[in-house]
């Protein structure tokens, strides 16, 4: 290879900036030419500005950011593209010991089941009396955000009305928890492994729950650095997908945990790491339960960045009302992913790819072979209420849950 | 004119720095400034002082939930909005290199912010200067002190004077091609271990 690619990467000290984390650690960014450097930042606010005036040229980012950015959401925002997904699943609800206790009391069990413990959230509402509950969340544009929001509206609780939702840095998400400031959160990891280990918290359930491979963050890229650099684009997309083959291997687990600990990436113990990569997760009281998919970096086309997924975000900014619906920004966020650059990114790897640029999320109650370049197995991917998004519809799926 | 009337908050975790943007408020005019250096229960207090420009540290992790107020809290009683100034991208530029942000009530005009942002963005970057050459003062008083440890060592075992001492390190130095410092570091770690409380 003739030509070296510089490359800086923005990220947040989470679990999951593992791929980047991976890609320059273990050689992968090596291997294809690239000097690949890694910015760590504390709020999405300046993954956004960095990006923005251009200290870094892509970013492990929340899936809705970009789409959001370039709704003009977000400002300073750059155009951005999202050319690949940084894996699937990850988060999860913690909840306070008052508030565990008293969903337990209402049938609340530890399998962390998304229909029987918001039913037992919804019984505690009903009988409380005060202030709402207040539940954190990392960002407005985050997948934490609207899961948690799916989650409750979906077992008949008003997330605007039956609950305040507030918006709080991950790693203050356990003291707030500890000091009675807020009732519970959803957040990524190592946030909830903390807030049950050092903080006397407990889970009430997990993103995979309720929503199965389902998406997260992504690989943000300033649109204007990937148009004039495609084959440093390319190139990246290559070391991240090896780094996604690498860090789905059980053998690696540990040295995975390991890594992400030291100071300059997560800075977390190894045991506040490992849960999420094996399954394993410690509810709270001592319990730990095994949680099949709880973060996916690569099975199931975990890094295609589906255009249902945008799609499916976008929906809930509307649900929300972040935004109003039009065909022109349905437009936008749809074109905001891109998996046309995914595929020729990785063509020559003879790797299984999914044929289509979107399905039907939800769709799949079994591990499913699908119709691909290669052997590639999608799903289960269900919404614990049955839900389905029908990518082809948008309009009749923001309906349906306007009037819900 | 008098640019008073608007009420700034300042947050960040740098009481140093605080300090120096407050000042720097103050000898412009601005007299509401209110200084918040512990993040603890921000937003309660953020709603309570209901200011009409935020200024705050780029790196600061409560950013995100500071953005949030622009539409998910119903704890500000007037919208915020980030510093934007479109007419002007340079400005940007200059206060993320700076490592600064300001927030403003939305309809505020701009030029009556814009001063605020210039100033913060001056003062930030004097304060950065400053923390340099604060580090590097340090960081050659160190080297000094590693040096002195090293001639001292020579001296007492080699029964040689302070100038003969300090020619021989910087003799190594240069046939190892390596720094004085790094030489007399190696001298004082390997009399550490062959005589462990003896070197103090």
């Amino acid at each position: 290879m003739t030509t070296r690619h510089a490359i800086t990467a923005g990220f947040v000290p989470l679990l999951d900036s593992a791929l980047l984390v991976v890609a320059r650690e273990m050689g992968f960014a090596e291997e294809q030419a690239i000097d690949l450097t890694l910015l760590r930042e504390r709020s999405w606010a300046s993954i956004r500005d960095r990006l923005a005036v251009r200290h870094i040229d892509v970013a492990h980012i929340l899936g809705p950011m970009p789409i959001a950015g370039n709704l003009g959401l977000n400002v300073p925002a750059p155009e951005m593209i999202v050319p690949m997904a940084l894996g699937l699943g990850g988060n999860a609800v913690t909840v306070s010991p008052a508030l565990w206790q008293a969903m337990a009391e209402h049938g609340a069990t530890v399998d962390l089941d998304a229909r029987t413990n918001g039913a037992a959230l919804r019984k505690v509402i009903d009988a409380r009396k005060g202030t709402p509950l207040r539940f954190g969340v990392v960002h407005a544009y985050s997948g934490h955000n609207y899961e948690l929001r799916y989650w409750l509206a979906a077992n008949g609780i008003d997330p605007d009305r039956e609950i305040e939702v507030v918006v709080l840095p991950p790693p203050d998400m356990g003291d707030a928890l500890a000091e009675d400031v807020i009732d519970g959160y959803c957040a990524g990891e190592p946030w909830n492994t903390f807030g049950v280990l050092r903080r006397g918290g407990h889970l009430a359930t997990v993103k995979a729950a309720i929503w199965r491979s389902s998406p997260e963050k992504v690989l943000g890229v300033n649109a204007r650095w990937g148009g004039t650099n495609p084959e440093a684009m390319a190139a990246l997309l290559v070391a991240l997908h090896q780094a996604s083959l690498w860090c789905a291997r059980p053998e690696n687990y540990e040295a995975l945990a390991t890594l992400l600990a030291k100071p300059a990436y997560v800075g977390r113990d190894v045991e506040l790491l490992l849960p999420a990569l094996n399954g394993n997760l410690p509810v709270g009281g001592g319990a730990v339960q095994t949680i099949s998919d709880f973060f996916v970096p690569n099975a199931k086309a975990a890094t295609f960045p589906w255009k249902s997924h945008a799609l499916w975000f976008y929906t809930q900014m509307v649900r929300w009302r972040q935004i109003e619906h039009t065909a022109e920004r349905q437009r936008i966020a749809a074109e905001t992913y891109r998996p046309d650059i995914y595929r020729a990114a990785l063509k020559d790897l003879g790797i299984a790819m999914p044929s289509a640029s979107a399905k039907v999320e939800g769709a799949l109650t079994v591990a499913t072979p699908v119709g691909s370049s290669g052997a590639l197995t999608l799903g289960p991917d269900g919404f614990f209420d049955g839900g389905r998004f029908d990518p082809d519809d948008v309009e009749a799926y923001i309906a349906s849950q306007s009037t819900g | 004119m008098k640019p008073s009337g608007l009420n700034v908050l300042v947050i960040d975790e740098n009481r140093i720095r605080a300090a120096i943007i407050e000042e720097g408020l103050r000898d412009a005019g601005y007299d509401q400034v209110t200084v918040i250096d512990i993040m603890h229960g921000l937003a309660r207090r953020i709603a309570d002082l209901n200011p009409d420009v935020i200024v705050i540290d780029l790196e600061n992790p409560n950013r995100d939930m500071l953005e949030s107020m622009f539409q998910l809290s119903r704890a500000v009683k007037r919208p915020i909005a980030m510093f934007v100034d479109r007419s002007d991208e340079a400005s940007i530029e200059a206060a993320v290199e700076a490592g600064v942000s300001a927030y403003i009530v939305d309809g505020l005009k701009q030029e009556r912010v814009r001063p605020i942002l210039k100033m913060a963005i001056s003062r930030f970057n004097a304060f950065s200067r400053l923390n340099r050459e604060l580090e590097e003062t340090r960081g050659e008083l160190e080297n000094r002190k590693v040096i002195d440890r090293a001639k001292g060592l020579l001296m007492r075992s080699r029964g040689l004077s302070e100038d003969e001492a300090y020619a021989l390190l910087r003799r190594t130095a240069m046939n190892q091609n390596r720094k004085i410092v790094e030489i007399a570091q190696s001298l004082v770690t390997a009399a550490s271990l062959l005589d462990p409380g003896g070197t103090q």
